[in-house]
């Protein structure tokens, strides 16, 4: 079974029995996508929630959840994973430090990301099985193509599964 | 400014800008220590953000770190970074605690005073250099795994690029690092725009194009 890592504004996608696994989340997001089916399972690691913030137009899709998350479910297709089979799960979206005044928008990043990645997969109409996020910690994760289960692991907290 | 049309000379000169930064920062710490603190060396890396957090020593490495936004003159992030064993070691020759018992909140409250001291005389430094008016936020301490600080840092960089340009001072104490480990880093992370307005407030802003 292989581990395949996926970084900072990055995706990738497996199939049984490999895991796909990213590290260190903190105010971003990793959403992942999984067929029981096919036991197909993807993820990416999305930092920022709309390309209207990105600046120019050549801009690394999977760093927006408005692109990466449309641009994950075709790469899980591609993989022979049923759209209408392709349920979510979402860790990550934390606050990590905690300013006064006027850095305001720039730590309300992690929720952001998260609302973003909600509105977008209910614009695809996939279902959100399962998730993980808030709070003020970093989390490591990692999605099992055999199970689809979604592992989480936190400094000084008890591993999860959800 | 990408970090990609940047000249060795402009890289040059962000070094001096860190050399005077936290070679400031470091001379504070010194005196708050009563040691000899110094900036053992200041590089200055265009990197991927996926590069940086390897830099800091992986994505789940342990780190404290305290942050700053700075706004003004110029805008970007501050960052200082300590491994466990350094802060460990910080804290037990401030307060003579043995370190034992691991962080206590006595011992994160040390930390978080050194870095507002670290940052705070770094942003001095480079506001007199400069000429800019700077405001710094309120700094916030965080201990948690290296790859989530620094994403969440590189955050407002990630709008316009996924490479930064690491601007780092790392510090010594007595000559050594503070501890076996990897020793204790002051970053600076201007957001895109700010690496013109740098170039212009220093007269050098059409030298060493490539």
């Amino acid at each position: 079974m292989a581990v395949v890592r996926v970084g900072i504004a990055e995706s990738g996608v497996v199939m049984n029995p490999d895991s796909i696994s990213t590290l260190g989340l903190g105010s971003c997001v990793g959403v992942t996508l999984y067929d029981e089916k096919r036991r197909v399972g993807g993820m990416v690691h999305v930092m920022l929630p709309s390309t209207e913030l990105a600046r120019g137009t050549d801009f690394n899709r999977s760093k927006f959840a408005d692109s990466a998350v449309p641009d994950l479910l075709k790469q899980m297709i591609r993989y022979g994973a049923d759209e209408r089979r392709i349920k979510a799960k979402l860790a990550g979206g934390a606050q990590m430090f905690s300013l006064g005044g006027n850095a305001d928008s720039l730590l309300k990043i992690g929720s952001r990301n998260v609302e973003a990645c909600r509105k977008v997969l209910s614009a695809l109409r996939i279902p959100i099985l399962s998730e993980d996020t808030g709070g003020s910690w970093g989390r490591t994760v990692e999605l099992f193509s055999d199970s689809g289960m979604l592992e989480i692991r936190a400094i000084g907290r008890e591993k999860k599964l959800i | 400014m990408d970090s990609g049309t940047l000249s060795d000379f402009h890289l040059d000169v962000l070094k001096e800008v860190s050399n005077i930064g936290a070679g400031n920062a470091a001379t504070s710490l010194s005196s708050l220590l009563g040691r000899a603190v110094d900036m053992r060396v200041s590089r200055v890396v265009p990197m991927p953000f996926n590069g940086i957090v390897d830099y800091a020593g992986g994505a789940e490495r342990m780190i404290l770190s305290v942050f700053v936004r700075i706004e003004g003159g110029i805008s970007g992030n501050m960052l200082f970074v300590m491994g466990t064993s350094d802060a460990l070691a910080l804290i037990s020759h401030m307060t003579g605690a043995s370190g034992g018992e691991g962080f206590t909140d006595m011992g994160l409250s040390v930390i978080h005073e050194v870095g507002n001291i670290m940052i705070g005389s770094y942003i001095t430094a480079l506001s007199d250099f400069l000429g800019f008016e700077l405001t710094p936020s309120v700094p916030s301490l965080a201990m948690d795994m290296a790859g989530a600080i620094l994403a969440f840092s590189l955050s407002e960089i990630g709008r316009s690029s996924d490479t930064a340009i690491v601007i780092d001072g790392c510090l010594s104490l007595d000559g050594n690092p503070l501890s076996e480990e990897e020793s204790s880093h002051i970053f600076l992370l201007p957001d895109p725009d700010s690496f013109g307005r740098i170039f212009q407030a220093l007269g050098v802003a059409g030298h060493g194009g490539r």
